[in-house]
């Protein structure tokens, strides 16, 4: 049993990247990502942690820095929020495509306009696609926990992918949680140093980044694609790894009270916690209501949700983001997930909690409430921002 | 340095090539040429980052490519953050063992567009926090590789596909941005010029950036005939020139202190330069004038300079 103690999220994530033997920390600050690199630099500056750290000065560079580095062999980390991750979204692309182990935790932040520094998913929804693994954490010790599933993941000779952590900004960001901290030499154990396939070196000269003409190109997006595809047992293997380390397992989606459900609540993120309060006090009422979380957002664990889901009436879809003039991100993932099935539920989605604004118990209860009302009348497939005033 | 430019003596240079043959440039590509001189001139323990540009896409289409070095290419306009970590992580790696010491030149590259346009933020980054590394612009005046657009280094009067030639416009309206200034002002301790039609001198500058510990800039002219619709065969001549006609001076700044490498008592008439270049073409004798005196000032203010020491 590890060391319990209580902490900032922010600075027990950047423990956990110095835990973890990091070589090249490269991050520029943006609210609410700041702690994170404050930490870390602190940690640096009195020389408890031996990393090559930089305040570069963009987002678009810190990513550059550690593509440098990783292809060099180094393992490496950076963070970020919003802006600054739509600026270095051209990196992410990139990192992924070179499959380069890179681990950046994203605190997660609404993009402008109007300029906003407050919690959503925006941001994140904003790389949906540029192929990194990526996990939406509930927790603090979550967050923790993952740079160490992360990095042993993605260096994975097997995965070599990128990896993303997304945690709500200040809602997890800011507060202080208690955490069970893991020995060191537990994580040594967990976590030997990153290998590389081929680096940087004139020992072995390699060519990095060639370009391709069409006739190659999507030979080499299948692969990309298959690999990130087939890390999913891979996934499981390191949580598995990481469960019997330290009793605390994780799944690709998680469930509370769903089995025997109607209608399930469905949160990615720290909003999971909330709505587990709003289940219980639904349940009391004696109402048929179950939650699933999704954890894994890349590769989308599709099986893995339609065991979860398939059994139900209907699903309440909670979307930090608004596809502007589409609808929710996640809940049109959803439905394209489940739209071979012959018996499906219906997937009725709100956005709410968009720019921090909170999302309570009683929020829930409410958006379960109308969603029935709304399917019940016939209009199954709804979509709504929840909570607008005026 | 100025002493060995009468001594044409290429010879000495290695036989090893880590540029390969067989890429695509261009014919005449003066710019091809500097990129060999320079893996001459640093040999086998030289780590590359490339930027997006001509001498990416000329030599690394995927099976193939022209590097016998270690060679990455990431974007466009990051290529000294990309250095700056290639450099970090050896440095770290070899602090904690995990790769044996020895001496890895950490090399950028770009072109004017990679450089003074996009990539300029990133290169002063890169340069404010001293990394030990060598950033080269292979300068050709625009952005050939994409079909002759203007960069902020085409020089005034340049026709380009964006800064045509038209009935009320007369080519490039702006003067070329001063790179090697902007890299100066930023108190490292080496920048200097260099052109592959004096290579003995392009090549010692090579190795001095690599000698010297934080960052250098090596700003090098490369004679684009493509771009700059000039023959092929002219462009060694093309390049001297540029340095004759003091259009393109050859000269360092060593922490701070300006040498200019070759002084020209009398400058060659801009003309001899301009007159064999399509994209100077339909250049009026004011505007040449006009050139020839922002040149011949620009001229006489490095002179100054390097006759201060600073």
């Amino acid at each position: 049993m590890g060391k319990r103690v209580g902490m900032e999220v922010s600075i027990a994530a950047a423990e956990a990247v110095k835990q973890a033997n990091v070589d090249v920390i490269s991050a520029y600050p943006i609210t609410p990502q700041t702690h994170i690199v404050e930490h870390l630099s602190e940690l640096v500056a009195n020389g408890e942690f031996d990393a090559e750290f930089f305040c570069v000065e963009s987002e678009h560079s810190a990513l550059s820095v550690c593509v440098g580095a990783a292809a060099t062999g180094a393992r490496t980390f950076t963070c970020t929020s919003s802006q600054g991750l739509a600026l270095m979204s051209e990196i992410t692309y990139i990192a992924s495509g070179l499959r380069l182990p890179i681990l950046m935790i994203i605190s997660n932040r609404t993009l402008s306009a109007p300029l906003s520094i407050w919690n959503d998913h925006s941001d994140a929804m904003s790389i949906r696609d540029c192929g990194w693994i990526q996990f939406f954490v509930e927790n603090g010790q979550e967050v923790y926990d993952h740079v160490f599933v992360g990095y042993r993941l993605g260096e994975d000779r097997n995965v070599l992918f990128p990896v993303i952590i997304n945690m709500d900004g200040f809602i997890l960001s800011h507060v202080i949680e208690p955490f069970e901290l893991i020995e060191q030499e537990k994580i040594d154990q967990f976590l030997p140093p990153y290998q590389p396939v081929h680096r940087l070196h004139p020992d072995r000269p390699v060519t990095m980044g060639a370009f391709a003409l069409p006739s190659i190109f999507t030979e080499i997006k299948k692969a990309q694609e298959e690999a990130i595809r087939s890390s999913i047992p891979k996934i499981l293997e390191t949580w598995k790894a990481f469960g019997d380390m330290t009793g605390r397992y994780y799944h690709p989606i998680e469930t509370y009270k769903a089995e025997d459900a109607d209608t399930l609540l469905v949160t990615m993120g720290s909003c999971g916690e909330t709505a587990s309060v709003a289940v219980d006090k639904m349940r009391e009422e004696g109402k048929s209501v179950g939650l699933v979380k999704i954890r894994l957002w890349r590769p989308f664990p599709f099986e893995a949700f339609k065991e979860a889901t398939l059994h139900s009436k209907q699903l309440v879809v909670i979307d930090r983001a608004i596809s502007v003039g589409a609808c929710g991100p996640v809940a049109a993932e959803l439905k394209a997930a489940l739209y071979g099935e012959a018996q499906r539920p219906s997937v009725y989605n709100f956005v709410a909690g968009i720019s921090g604004r909170d999302v309570t118990p009683s929020d829930f209860i409410k958006m379960v409430d109308k969603a029935e009302i709304e399917i019940e009348k016939g209009n199954k497939e709804g979509y709504e921002i929840y909570g607008v005033r005026g | 340095m100025t002493e060995n430019l009468n001594v044409f003596a290429v010879r000495t240079l290695t036989q090893k090539e880590y540029f390969a043959p067989g890429h695509r440039a261009c014919q005449g590509c003066a710019e091809a040429l500097a990129v060999r001189l320079v893996a001459k001139a640093l040999g086998r323990n030289v780590i590359i980052a490339n930027a997006t540009g001509c001498m990416e896409i000329v030599s690394s289409p995927f099976p193939f490519t022209s590097w016998r070095v270690p060679w990455f290419h990431v974007a466009f306009e990051n290529t000294a953050a990309v250095a700056s970590g290639i450099e970090s992580a050896l440095k770290v790696l070899m602090r904690k063992g995990r790769i044996p010491h020895k001496k890895i030149v950490t090399l950028a590259m770009a072109g004017d567009g990679g450089t003074a346009d996009i990539g300029l933020q990133a290169l002063s980054g890169a340069l404010e926090r001293g990394h030990d590394f060598i950033y080269i612009c292979t300068d050709n005046e625009a952005y050939m590789n994409t079909g002759i657009q203007r960069s902020s280094s085409t020089p005034f009067g340049a026709s380009t596909t964006t800064s045509p030639a038209g009935k009320v416009q007369m080519g490039q309206i702006t003067w070329k941005k001063n790179m090697p200034a902007i890299a100066a002002a930023h108190n490292i301790p080496y920048v200097a010029t260099a052109c592959p039609s004096y290579p003995i001198d392009l090549v010692q500058k090579v190795k001095k950036a690599a000698d010297i510990e934080g960052p250098a800039y090596v700003h090098i002219l490369s004679v684009c005939p493509t771009g700059w619709r000039s023959a092929p065969e002219l462009s060694i001549k093309l390049g001297r020139l540029a340095v004759e006609t003091g259009v393109f001076p050859l000269y360092e700044v060593e922490r701070g202190q300006y040498r200019l490498n070759i002084d020209f008592p009398k400058l060659k008439p801009i003309k001899d330069y301009i007159k064999l270049q399509g994209r100077f073409r339909h250049l009026t004798e004011s505007m040449i004038d006009e050139i020839e005196k922002r040149v011949h000032q620009e001229y006489e203010q490095l002179k100054e300079k390097a006759k201060k020491g600073v």
